[in-house]
């Protein structure tokens, strides 16, 4: 008989996974989740609020898909794991057994013991049924309060807004996403931000608690500096945590996440884990112990196939890059652009006069070695991004070539003459800015 | 799950299994009524064209049923300046209608004032309510939730209005008389002449393009390519398709009606190809081009139009992708990408979607093909074209083709038994069809069965291709099946370029390695219903015959994933190396 692998979770990491092991073999692949019996993304749950889409175009498979690729859909939820006789017990009362299991369980929102926080009108947004509960309140909604001060918080705040709701988002720090964002940046994205009617902002302030009415639902909220506001809804956007409260006490070791080595194994044999319910015990170069992104759980999921399918493969994600939406604002970043700045570390940092354009880039003062960069809107081609990082370009060599690394659509304007310029004037340096070139021919050119 | 009325998992039941049956049996039955409306003549036909258009329809409501449900809740439609721009779109629409019904209560230049002033106060005042309020960038906002776009009621309404008015349009040889005539003074002052319905037809569409192109490049204004695109889109309308034509008519250069009588037109915009413009090699239109009264132009658009299927178009669709006609200069396009945006999200993506979209465009490649070899046939050789299959009355040639082909068909059939091949089937199929009309014809002493004949040929491609599919359910069906349809399922110019455009082009959609997020913001989006996200995800990039280059997939992506780009065709289909991190271990 076939070997079988079951995968506990269909989110991006899981489907990748299972994907994966279907290409490389033929053996029996079964899939569980209780969130929802088809993959869906995650990312598009706001879309499908604000209407941009319908919810079965998060699917980006159809469904004869599965059947077609010999992939088994449970949705159902797993209730116990019995390590020792390789067995799954789920809530149906059916019984699945395993000769490989992979836990690809994902992450819940943060929840803090703030009074009120179980009040009905009190949620995250994570999952499909977080969607199905902001829908069905939404109708009798006037007045929301997030509290949070990241991604989710802002996609959020641009649904809300999407459906004439007024919205109050409490910050905890004095700027926006300012473990992640320097100070330029969380600036800029600050400004772009206040362009929306009907949010206000409350930088440095702290919820104290909920208030609520006899029913338990929300009536309003206080802050730490006694600021009151009245609210029919509270939105909880302050990170996630990884989804393993249902394996925890047993042998599988767990810290905040399910403890891996570099090859995705937990301290179980045959049990792997990947995503964002994953820690691993000693972090990739120049990476954290948990990354709960989109594409980490897609590189994992590609990486643990290979192992399950007899070439044992290290996870090896390479540098660093992620990219967000903060309502137009784009953002992406390549390598390493941390809020405080290092000391061997410089910093260039590059904005438009008057348009919500901003680049900035870290280099090596002495090597002059390019580090990293955070662009907003202004698109950069990761391959060339990537190739200059994996080969510890200089600043000088990206900046030369930069108009070869831009990947916005044909016909905008481009910035890279005024931002050599500006570079050269700042460290009295003659870098002459090349032509675009084929932007595989920088990456050939090793 | 939550008790709401929000039913975000759609799954069907078996009540909307049977109406989807139900469905396909309507639309069936109505397309068996457009072929029988074919034969009639005069308001029967028409009466038959509408009767089993709306059938089609109430086919296609039952068929898409299964569509999710609207949100139960009430959108914000209640600003003032909405409120205003409808009551401005419904004078110039009352307009209309007084002047079609013959209230001569003001003067045709008055009404002409009326109607294209209200409308375009109706489309400013929509542009300042939709985005003025708004900052620049992607806002698709309610676009599913509406009923209007959202193939809700309004929705439904618009394209059964749509589709009467093309049917009427293109039937009948006179269908609105007296707007007609109230568009007198307009075509006086361009083509010195009274107007017709074409005429009438061609400044609403240009002023559709121009006014809603304006509207278009309102929305998009934070995206330069997407300016200067639609720029381009209004000039090529505006100034190709409307202003050269009617000033070449008003010159004499084309369409004079004399007093020896009509003396022939050709199209005279100079970027309609053949096959898009499938009456281009007609006898009478190539004996238009050479009316000695409309040299040198006549003769210089003949050879302008050969030139451009055969020189232009396959070198400019190999340097830029067949994007420079399709959504640049394309009057089709033009009208899609303007009129048709906010309906550009339904398109279907399946796959299923895309085979018929191979065979019906393919086919009717073929078909305007064999149409026009056949017209210049009869053009060169003075007589009528046609190819009869058996012309056999002698036993022995009908067994020299028969037993031949009865081997193949046992031989294929056998080979297909064990082994499935597609194309060996739909082999199969043919054979057997043609042996059948072989034996039918033997049998009953037929001499010239199955019969290609040119004016049957040129007839049927006439209505079905050029007014039912192009015409009527290419812009018709608008609000149902997308922007699209006719470019994507039917027109031949883009099946000819999205063959050079797959095989043979530096065009490309390049994935920007692995920052794809799968949201599927492209796919839903695609009017040509190509599945964008399943190329990006997996960090290839897009190389499909279908894309007409609208870029749309990259502006509403939100990671900045996509870029329309012309490079080198080494490794034009290419994966991302570093999307899976597995680079350094190969």
């Amino acid at each position: 008989m076939q070997e079988h692998v079951v995968i506990i979770g269909n989110g991006i990491s899981g489907i990748t996974a299972a994907r994966h092991i279907r290409k490389n073999s033929n053996r029996a692949i079964t899939v569980i989740s209780k969130e929802s019996k088809y993959f869906f993304s995650r990312t598009a749950l706001m879309y499908v609020y604000m209407g941009h889409m319908r919810f079965r175009d998060t699917q980006p498979y159809e469904n004869h898909f599965w059947e077609k690729n010999r992939i088994d859909l449970v949705h159902d939820e797993v209730l116990s794991i019995d390590y020792d006789k390789k067995c799954l017990r789920l809530k149906s009362g059916r019984d699945i057994s395993y000769n490989k299991l992979v836990l690809a369980t994902g992450s819940s929102p943060n929840k803090f013991p703030w009074p009120g926080v179980d009040a009905i009108g009190v949620q995250g947004l994570y999952s499909k049924q977080d969607l199905e509960e902001l829908e069905a309140k939404s109708s009798s909604m006037k007045k929301a309060v997030i509290v949070g001060g990241g991604l989710i918080g802002i996609e959020l705040a641009e649904m809300l807004l999407s459906r004439n709701i007024e919205v109050h988002f409490l910050v905890r720090e004095e700027k926006f996403w300012s473990g992640v964002l320097p100070d330029e940046d969380a600036q800029l994205v600050m400004k772009h931000i206040s362009k929306h009617h009907g949010l206000t902002m409350h930088y440095g302030t702290e919820l104290e608690e909920i208030r609520t009415n006899s029913s338990n639902e929300v009536v309003g909220i206080r802050t730490k500096d006694g600021l009151e506001s009245d609210c029919d809804f509270v939105g909880l956007t302050v990170g996630v945590h990884p989804q393993v409260s249902f394996l925890k006490d047993s042998q599988l070791e767990i810290d905040k996440g399910i403890l891996i080595n570099e090859y995705l194994e937990t301290n179980i044999s045959d049990v792997y884990a990947i995503g964002d319910c994953a820690q691993h015990r000693q972090a990739p170069e120049g990476r954290r112990p948990i990354e709960q992104v989109w594409y980490t759980g897609r590189m994992m999921g590609e990486t643990l196939a290979k192992t399950i399918c007899g070439v044992k493969t290290k996870y090896l994600p390479g540098p660093w890059f992620n990219s967000a939406k903060f309502f137009d604002l784009e953002y992406q970043t390549y390598g390493q652009i941390l809020p405080q700045i290092k000391e061997n570390e410089e910093r260039f940092v590059w904005q438009h006069p008057n348009e919500d354009l901003l680049l900035h880039f870290a280099f090596d003062k002495n090597s002059k070695t390019f580090l990293g960069v955070n662009t907003y809107g202004i698109r950069l081609r990761h391959e060339v991004c990537d190739h200059w990082l994996r080969k510890n370009s200089s600043i000088h060599e990206v900046l030369e070539n930069f108009s070869s690394a831009n990947f916005d659509p044909e016909f905008y304007k481009t910035f890279e003459a005024e931002i050599v310029q500006e570079f050269n004037q700042k460290y009295n340096a003659t870098l002459q800015l090349s032509k675009a070139k084929w932007w595989l021919k920088i990456l050939q050119a090793q | 799950m939550q008790a709401s009325n929000y039913s975000l998992s759609g799954e069907k039941s078996q009540a909307l299994q049977t109406l989807q049956k139900i469905g396909i049996a309507l639309f069936i039955i109505g397309l068996i009524g457009m072929y029988m409306a074919f034969d009639r003549s005069g308001s029967r036909r028409f009466i038959w064209m509408l009767a089993s258009s709306l059938t089609t329809y109430l086919g296609s409501i039952f068929f898409t049923h299964t569509a999710d449900k609207n949100v139960g809740r009430k959108l914000v439609y209640g600003t003032a300046i909405n409120k205003a721009s409808l009551i401005f779109a419904s004078i110039g629409f009352i307009s209309i209608m007084c002047a079609q019904f013959g209230l001569k209560i003001i003067k045709p230049n008055t009404y002409l004032w009326l109607i294209f002033s209200s409308l375009s106060i109706a489309i400013y005042l929509q542009i300042k309510d939709k985005y003025q309020n708004h900052t620049a960038g992607i806002k698709n906002h309610d676009v599913w939730h509406r009923s209007l776009t959202g193939r809700g009621i309004l929705g439904w309404a618009a394209g059964i209005l749509f589709t009467i008015f093309y049917i009427q349009l293109y039937i009948k040889s006179d269908p609105f008389p007296t707007l007609v005539s109230v568009f007198d003074p307009l075509s006086e002052l361009f083509r010195g002449k009274a107007s017709d319905k074409w005429f009438v037809y061609g400044t609403f569409y240009t002023f559709a393009i121009l006014g809603l192109g304006i509207k278009f490049i309102y929305k998009y204004r934070h995206n330069r390519y997407q300016l200067i695109r639609t720029l381009v889109v209004i000039f090529s309308q505006l100034v190709m398709a409307y202003f050269i034509p009617n000033i070449m008519e008003a010159l004499q250069f084309n369409g004079v009606s004399t007093a020896d009588g009509y003396l022939g037109y050709y199209t005279a915009n100079p970027i309609e190809s053949w096959p898009l413009n499938y009456d281009a090699y007609y006898s009478y239109v190539l004996e238009a081009h050479a009316v000695k009264a409309y040299q040198p132009l006549g003769m210089a658009y003949l050879f302008w139009g050969i030139l451009l299927f055969l020189v232009v178009t396959p070198v400019v669709t190999y340097y830029v992708g067949k994007r420079w006609y399709c959504s640049w200069f394309c009057g089709c396009g033009g009208l899609a990408e303007t009129a048709g945006d906010p309906f550009r999200h339904l398109s279907d993506k399946s796959t299923k979607a895309w085979n018929i979209e191979r065979w019906v465009i393919h086919s009717i490649m073929v078909f305007v093909l064999i149409m026009t070899v056949g017209v210049l046939w009869t053009y060169v050789a003075g007589k009528e074209f046609s190819i009869s299959f058996i012309t056999l009355d002698k036993h022995l040639l009908f067994g020299l083709i028969s037993v031949p082909l009865l081997t193949a068909i046992v031989l294929t059939s056998m080979y297909l038994r064990k082994n499935k091949h597609r194309f060996l089937t739909v082999g199969l199929i043919v054979m057997i069809m043609v042996f059948a009309f072989f034996v039918f014809a033997y049998i009953f002493g037929v001499k010239n069965a199955f019969v290609l004949n040119s004016t049957d040929l040129k007839n049927w491609y006439g209505f079905f291709v050029g007014t039912a599919f192009s015409g009527v359910i290419g812009v018709g069906f608008y609000p149902i099946l997308g922007n699209r349809v006719w470019c994507r399922f039917g027109c031949p110019m883009a099946g000819y370029m999205g063959l050079i455009q797959r095989f043979k082009s530096r065009f490309r959609i390049t994935t920007n390695g692995g920052q794809c997020i799968s949201c599927g913001n492209c796919s839903t989006y695609c009017e040509q219903g190509i599945d964008v996200r399943a190329y990006a995800q997996k960090g290839q990039n897009i190389v499909r015959a279908s894309c007409v280059g609208c870029g749309i997939c990259s502006a509403v992506c939100p990671r900045g994933v996509l870029k329309l780009e012309n490079g080198p065709e080494d490794e034009r289909i290419k994966s991302a190396p570093n999307l899976i991190g597995l680079l350094e271990q190969k």
